[in-house]
């Protein structure tokens, strides 16, 4: 079906025909035909932001929690490079979203007019693909594509720049059809490869399975094979930051997250096993620590849609490219059909290794005193929203560890985190995205008070269009993980590394119309989180805790996944010169 | 060709993986690259090489196909068998990209490269350069009274080798296209 419309009524239509019902974005002069439509239609609905890339962060969060591709609209110029930082972000941890930015007319492109940036140039290594569209008649088939590329194979950021004639000129609107693009990923994969996997499965010894955000991306379908698989075999389980929710950390067979601050059984579990199957992880530096040290005695399966992620950091003895759901199907069919077995002896002797590490008891913290331990805070939360319909944000830093290692996550979708880019502000923007989402929910954005006032101004976005998210903030004074790391590395000089000229976070609510609860006492917390999880809007909540409390486990930089550190009697001089120089 | 070429999203078994990943053995390699031709397109290609660190050698790129809108990118590049593998599982990463074909393990292949010489000099120098041209079979496409430009095609190790000796009889100037290369057989 073909219509002739603007450039700018196709934009609207064709995010009307993508079933997108919610757009994030700030106007400017670029894009004024675009909003003139949005002014004129009731479809879709569009949430004005405070700066672009709380725009972007919010796409982000509403794309993770519904697993629907985020949408964002914003200008040229500033409007384009104030979204390059989410855009980075979605890229490093695979989000999809879509951008459309105005841009000057072509015949102003390249004259450094008001308000011109190259933007399809700027964001090139930014996005998985970009478009500039020169001639309306193709505006919508670009629009289109954009949308099926975010969201085809590994997900990812486009870009679709639009200049200001191109929205204002009448063309013929293609309507959406099957994707004609040359790009379709491998979903399938090699069935020589996943039955040796499946071979391999029957006698591993000491199996390990490390699930990352691949099985969330992936959908429920997969974290729901990712259960049976797991049930079938009994094998632990371990996850990423990214791939926390995908398997119940309630289940029986789950060890924890693994990495730099994982679970000293999960990395343990990591180092000694005889068999780890990484299904949609990445080997990223956080995780595998030092790599000539990383998991010595194992053979190694890698399940990943994206060809490049196998062997870039280590050596896959059976890859498998493919999407993990489908993957994760056939490799249930194969060894179902071949008598569901394992090596039930040895998974017994390995369990009993395992459950001697738990004994460890690595999270054990004690609250004593008047001042409030992060881990005591984080515990109480967790104690009193799990049963509620909760989704959690985080910012980035030692209350985002803290957070991965108290709040526990029985389904995917529930936990957004920059994991990636590790972006300081993600957190409240990709709440209020998630609350677009999910209108209903309890969501919750657990942050610092350094991460947080970076996007502060989003306060203004939650009150206008009334979404009651909770902002609590671990407030320590500090910016704990880089000071964290000058105790441990830069002989306690703590540059720079400490929140000077802190507003009183009560009052900032309180004069954007929010609520502000202060809680400094262990003994009025439990009274104040209800506080703020039974206020109907957004809650600031300035939870005064612990200013130079550690986050552990910790690995060291340089260091293998056997070489944890457990708590503060162990970090003196542990880092070396080599060590040192890593980030 | 097809048998082996990495199609995008394919796993690696490829030949080339019958090598050890892992080697520390830097080894040049040439890669054919089908993009769409598209603006911006080769800026996809050399900025992957630029911001993951990669190295390229050489550089050619033209129109092949202009009712399938099809480019052909031949870059030469260096390193060690794990970076080459990254590099194709990247290359075929870029939407843009269509197919990434390794030349120097998908079988044998010709390359070929055309470069300019402009050689000044006067006597004995002049003539032994129109010696050694007619030799390595490079034309004299333009002239004056104390100089020649060359012409030369062929293999980039003759092209060098032609570049040696005219260094010494007045070489002024060199233009070279980079390399072209294509399969042997069909």
């Amino acid at each position: 079906m073909t219509r002739q419309m603007t450039g700018a009524k196709m934009v609207v239509q064709a995010l009307i025909d993508q079933g997108v019902d919610t757009v994030f974005g700030y106007p400017g002069g670029a894009v004024l035909p675009i909003y003139d439509e949005v002014f004129q239609q009731n479809s879709i609905k569009h949430i004005l932001v405070r700066h672009e890339q709380g725009a972007v962060h919010a796409a982000e969060g509403y794309a993770r929690a519904t697993g629907k591709p985020g949408v964002c609209l914003v200008t040229s110029g500033p409007g384009a490079t104030n979204a390059v930082t989410g855009l980075t972000d979605a890229l490093m941890d695979s989000i999809p979203i879509i951008v459309l930015t105005g841009q000057v007319p072509t015949f102003m492109i390249g004259s450094d007019a008001f308000q011109e940036a190259d933007t399809v140039g700027i964001t090139r290594p930014c996005t998985k693909h970009n478009w500039l569209v020169k001639e309306t008649d193709k505006l919508s088939g670009v629009l289109h594509e954009a949308f099926h590329v975010a969201t085809a194979g590994r997900p990812g950021p486009v870009l679709v720049d639009i200049p200001k004639d191109v929205q204002f000129a009448t063309g013929t609107y293609e309507a959406k059809k099957p994707s004609t693009s040359h790009y379709k990923p491998q979903v399938k994969g090699d069935m020589e490869a996943i039955t040796e996997l499946v071979a391999a499965l029957e006698t591993a010894k000491r199996p390990v399975f490390y699930t990352g955000g691949g099985v969330i991306n992936s959908g429920p379908a997969a974290s729901q094979l990712l259960r049976e698989l797991v049930e079938g075999t009994g094998f632990p389980i371990t996850s990423t930051l990214m791939g926390l929710g995908s398997y119940p950390a309630s289940g029986e067979r789950w060890l924890g997250m693994l990495g730099m601050h994982g679970l000293y059984e999960a990395n343990m579990a990591m180092h000694d096993c005889d068999l780890m199957i990484n299904i949609g992880a990445r080997f990223d530096d956080r995780i595998t620590g030092r790599i000539d040290a990383f998991s010595p005695k194992s053979k190694k399966a890698h399940i990943d849609i994206d060809p490049s992620s196998i062997n870039k950091v280590i050596k896959a003895d059976i890859p498998i490219v493919g999407d993990v759901a489908h993957v994760l199907e056939d490799i249930l069919k194969v060894w179902k059909s071949r008598g569901r077995k394992t090596n039930a002896a040895a998974l017994a002797k390995w369990w009993t290794q395992i459950e001697a590490w738990k004994t460890v008891d690595c999270l054990k913290f004690t609250q004593k005193g008047k001042t409030i331990k992060p881990q005591y805070a984080l515990s109480r939360l967790e104690a009193l929203t799990k049963d509620h319909d909760r989704y959690i944000c985080t910012e980035v830093g030692q209350h985002q560890m803290w957070a991965a290692q108290y709040l526990n996550f029985e389904d995917p979708n529930r936990w957004m985190t920059s994991g990636g880019l590790g972006t300081m502000g993600y957190g409240f923007p990709a709440s209020i995205g998630v609350q677009m989402g999910h209108p209903d929910a309890l969501v919750i954005n657990v942050a610092g008070e350094a991460s947080w006032l970076m996007n502060m101004q989003e306060l203004g976005t939650a009150m206008q269009f009334n979404l009651p998210v909770k902002q609590f903030i671990l407030n320590n004074e500090r910016l704990g993980m880089v000071r964290q790391w000058q105790e441990l590395l830069h002989g306690e000089r703590y540059s720079h590394s400490w929140s000077e000229s802190l507003p009183d976070f009560v009052k900032l609510a309180e004069a954007f119309g929010a609520k502000g609860i202060q809680c400094s006492d262990p003994a009025d917390l439990d009274d104040a989180i209800m506080e703020m999880i039974n206020y109907d809007g957004p809650v600031l909540f300035d939870c005064l805790v612990e200013k130079h409390e550690n986050c552990f486990p910790m690995i060291p930089s340089g260091k293998a996944h056997n070489e944890m550190l457990l708590g503060e009697a162990e970090t003196q001089g542990v880092i070396d010169a080599k060590g040192s120089v890593l980030v | 060709m097809s048998a082996l070429k990495l199609k995008k999203g394919s796993t690696s078994h490829s030949a080339y993986n019958l090598r050890p990943t892992f080697s520390d053995v830097v080894e040049k390699h040439t890669l054919a690259v089908l993009v769409e031709n598209e603006p911006g397109v080769l800026a996809r290609v050399i900025g992957l090489f630029s911001g993951r660190g990669y190295n390229i050698e050489s550089l050619t790129v033209a129109e092949v196909d202009h009712q399938g809108h099809l480019s052909r990118i031949t870059i030469v590049t260096t390193g060690t068998p794990q970076v080459i593998e990254q590099i194709k599982a990247q290359l075929g990463r870029i939407v843009s990209v269509h197919e990434v074909h390794d030349l120097t393990v998908e079988g044998p292949s010709v390359e070929r490269e055309l470069a300019m010489f402009k050689v000044a000099g006067k006597g004995d120098k002049r003539v032994e350069a129109l010696r050694l041209a007619d030799i390595f079979r490079a034309n004299v496409v333009d002239s004056t009274l104390e100089s020649f430009t060359f012409e030369i095609t062929g293999a980039p190790e003759k092209i060098d080798a032609f570049a040696d000796l005219m260094r010494p009889l007045g070489l002024i100037e060199v233009a070279r296209t980079g390399v072209a290369a294509l399969p042997r057989g069909d």
